[in-house]
């Protein structure tokens, strides 16, 4: 009965939402037409260089074009979105969604750029890297909670993780031996989350919290003691860029993806080995299976306790390994709190990214990109307060969270200990 | 593992036999709901003197000199430490005796200056712990108590520097007022968002401790709205009518207000609230079950928001106390460590406002206590937030605690729920 009743209300709650979608789009359109076109002058011109200065990809120069045009141009491709999405409607409309807010932000930028020039493959270049430490924790939450197991410590494993890489990567002299000791520490980290949750079956997001101290005060007190008072011991050496041969030759896409350290390209294989194991292999759907209904896995004989260890310990590297990124691939040391609520992030990533490993990197994007416009808009002068740009994320994970654009929902058994019979 | 998997069968069984020994358990029950935090904090120091010792360079030295040794300089280290620690958190004990029978006012206030330190410290920790634990008897979990301190701390300040001329009996309340109407508004809008969509109250207060931070930033910020003006990113000097009263008028360092007996007050005032009125029972009955709740009749969102609302004007007070008591104005970094710190407290003090009281006492003498240790035995601060986290683990699993000590577990049935996953709403 109530199946029934579901499927016959579906189309029409479909057909409202794909209205207001339409709607959505004109009025991003008009929003445009409003903010950005009266201030800017018909003879200005904006200049978007797509050449970084280091790397060794092709020179191609620069794209120059007038502002009202690129102006105009962004409504008119946003009105088209919303009057096809009226009239006919779209099949991928999310997808059409997210296109639309690209141009907005286009027009954002084509605006903020007027008389000036923006180097916009140095943004893709920094959006990017920015978004390596919340992809990683974004993605150490996915393996845990599609599991069933809520990680709000990943902000600890990373701060763990980013210790012992500093700590292993300066004794041994070696980045690898870094790499391996953030496994370490974000696994240690796990292993206490995993045995709190599982076992002893504690409210899981007091568990995480408590990693979350825990680690804070661990690797700083061990910081104060060791790390600044002994310089040999927080100064690893860090992974130089790996241009990847022919591809980092091809302009604005060879620096912006194929121009990066080794941990960048791990991530990358990370997302697509996470999302490719859940869906396609039998390990994933146990993880799944023991995420969305522990009791019929178990029944259909998967181990769930062994599933959850298992996958928590995983995430617990994964985000080990984004502390070390900060670690090895930038500044170089381990400084206290050093992850500055990168963990967080990376949860809000994986929220909004639906708890799948490409929509939480598509995030973790949206996430770097806000980071590193918020610094250009900066030197561009633009009369908008940096903290409204940060704070974007935050609101639009709320946005999302409650459903009024797209629901995100969490695996059904997410944070709830399983008893065995 | 097997009571909990025996309880939904048998819950009548349970509960007759419930009903037969409750004369006998009750204080029994009573008592461990005390053994185990105690031993908890115990475990925790053991360890955390554990910790000191392994990262001290000379008890290796001595140690390298022979066995015993050793062993009587880690006791030394152990005894400097949790030494300086004491002292740092009440004060010296004969320095007090003499300086009280040398009469010498001066010589008193030096004296007890740290137990006045861990008592003001202590004054924003019962709020914060309040929040949070009233909170969990409401079933939610507010992660969000230092975004709520945020925004009450920009309220109370702009209410604090904007209305000079105002007569004190007027501008104090009306200043702490704003500080719980800010914290109460920030609060209220996760509160609502779970009550009407079910997005979890955890996610949405964390965020908005990010939102509230870079508002914050931006308010206070060089040339912001609320920014001083003269170059510095803080706030303007609150006029004096809005001071709450120092204990210590003449004494710039002792700075213990009257801030405390309000958080006694307003501890008094939540359990009252909680365990002797119709909201409070409605709060404690949507926190245990919700769906029972909706079936007696009781509105489950409008619950949640309200308390929601009072957790945030408690969180709020904190702020408040902090500024109108202590600080005077409002730093643009005006972390206090509050919120993570309140839920460890909350889980200490088993979310009674009593023991909240008392585990807020025991957290602002080891903040205060830290301090010392840190310059006189030179043992970081953060062995503080360690000791928190064992804490919290070992109050979040007494079953450690009852494995180490052989403690029998004695409280079926009446398990207070804290939170629950968002896989299930």
């Amino acid at each position: 009965m109530v199946s029934i009743n579901s499927t016959q209300s579906l189309p029409k709650i479909s057909k409202r939402r794909a209205t207001t979608l339409g709607i959505v789009f004109l009025v991003f359109a008009i929003a445009i037409v409003i903010l950005f076109i009266p201030s800017a002058e018909p003879q200005q011109r904006t200049t978007f260089a797509l050449d970084v200065t280091r790397g060794e990809a092709l020179p191609i120069g620069s794209l120059t074009f007038s502002t009202t045009l690129g102006l105009y141009m962004m409504v008119l491709l946003s009105v088209f979105a919303g009057a096809w999405q009226l009239a006919k409607g779209f099949k991928h409309v999310y997808v059409v969604l997210s296109m639309v807010a690209g141009f907005f932000v286009l027009a954002f930028l084509i605006w903020a750029a007027r008389d000036q020039s923006m180097n916009l493959t140095g943004m893709l270049q920094s959006s990017l890297l920015r978004a390596i430490p919340i992809t990683l924790a974004a993605l150490s939450g996915v393996m845990c909670e599609r599991s069933g197991v809520v990680n709000i410590g990943i902000e600890g494993m990373m701060l763990a993780g980013a210790f012992l890489a500093a700590l292993f990567g300066s004794i041994a002299n070696n980045m690898w031996v870094g790499l391996f000791g953030a496994m370490i520490g974000g696994g240690l980290m796990a292993a206490l989350l995993a045995v709190l949750a599982i076992k002893y079956k504690v409210d899981q997001v007091i568990a995480g919290t408590a990693i979350n101290i825990l680690a804070t005060g661990l690797t700083s007190y061990f910081s104060s003691r060791y790390l600044q008072t002994n310089g040999a011991l927080n100064s690893p050496p860090t992974f130089r860029p790996l241009p990847i041969p022919l591809l980092s030759k091809i302009p604005v896409i060879g620096p912006a993806l194929f121009n990066h350290t080794f941990p960048v390209y791990l991530t990358f294989l990370l997302v697509i080995a996470i999302q490719g194991m859940l869906y396609y292999t039998r390990w994933g759907l146990r993880t799944r299976a023991v995420g969305e209904h522990p009791r019929a896995a178990d029944t259909l004989g998967v181990n769930v306790f062994k599933m959850r260890y298992t996958n928590v310990l995983i995430g617990g590297m994964v985000a080990g390994l984004g502390g070390a990124y900060l670690v090895l691939s930038s500044v170089a040391r381990f400084d206290e709190l050093m992850t500055a609520g990168k963990g967080f992030i990376g949860l809000a990533a994986m929220i909004f990214g639906k708890w799948n490993p490409i929509g939480a990197f598509g995030s973790s994007l949206i996430f770097g990109f806000a980071d590193s416009l918020q610094t250009k808009l900066a030197i561009l002068s633009v009369p908008i307060p940096s903290q409204f740009l940060l704070m974007a994320p935050y609101l639009v994970t709320m946005v999302v969270l409650a459903g009024v654009v797209g629901q995100s929902r969490a695996p059904a058994a997410d944070g709830v200990p399983y008893e065995k019979e | 593992m097997n009571e909990q998997t025996d309880k939904e069968p048998q819950v009548s069984q349970d509960e007759v036999a419930q009903i037969k020994d409750i004369s006998q358990t009750k204080s029994r029950r009573r008592s461990q709901s005390v053994l185990v935090p105690l031993l908890a904090i115990v475990t925790a120091l053991i360890i955390g003197a554990l910790v000191i010792i392994f990262t001290d360079d000379t008890v290796y030295v001595a140690f390298g000199e022979g066995f015993f040794k050793g062993l009587w300089r880690a006791v030394e280290v152990i005894g400097k430490a949790y030494g300086a620690f004491f002292t740092g958190a009440f004060g010296d004990p004969v320095r007090i005796v003499n300086a009280l029978l040398s009469g010498n006012a001066n010589q008193i206030m030096r004296a007890i200056y740290p137990i006045s330190e861990t008592l003001r410290i202590s004054t924003p920790y019962i709020f914060a712990g309040l929040a949070v634990a009233l909170g969990f008897r409401g079933g939610l979990f507010n992660i969000g108590a230092e975004g709520q301190y945020f925004i009450a701390g920009l309220t109370t300040v702009y209410v604090g520097y904007s209305l000079p001329g105002l007569p004190w009996i007027i501008h104090l309340p009306l200043a702490l007022v704003a500080g719980m109407l800010g914290g109460a508004l920030w609060a209220a809008i996760p509160g609502y968002l779970k009550g009407k969509t079910g997005a979890h109250e955890v996610i949405n207060t964390i965020m908005m401790n990010y939102i509230a931070f870079r508002f914050a930033e931006f308010m206070l910020d060089v040339g912001g709205p609320m920014s001083r003006g003269d170059g510095r990113p803080v706030s303007p000097e609150i006029a004096p009518s809005s001071y709450l009263p120092q204990f210590f008028p003449n004494s710039a360092a002792l700075r213990f207000n009257v801030g405390f007996l309000l958080a006694l007050l307003v501890a008094w005032l939540i359990w009252w609230l909680l365990f002797k009125t119709t909201l409070g029972y409605e709060i404690r009955t949507v926190g245990q079950n919700p769906r029972a709740a909706r079936y007696a009749g009781m509105s489950v969102p409008r619950t949640i928001v309200i308390t929601m609302a009072i957790s945030g004007a408690l969180a709020g007070l904190s702020a408040a106390t902090d500024i109108l008591g202590v600080l005077h104005f409002m730093p643009n970094a005006f972390y206090s460590g509050y919120g993570f710190d309140a839920i460890a407290l909350a889980l200490l003090g088993n979310s009674h406002p009593l023991g909240v009281v008392l585990s807020s006492l025991l957290f602002g003498a080891l903040r205060a206590g830290a301090q010392n240790m840190q310059g006189i035995a030179q043992v970081p601060i953060d062995l503080t937030s360690i000791l928190q986290g064992l804490i919290i683990v070992f109050i979040a699993a007494p079953e450690i605690i009852r494995a180490l000590y052989r403690v029998r577990h004695l409280d079926k049935g009446e398990e207070l729920v804290l939170t629950r996953g968002w896989g299930q709403m």
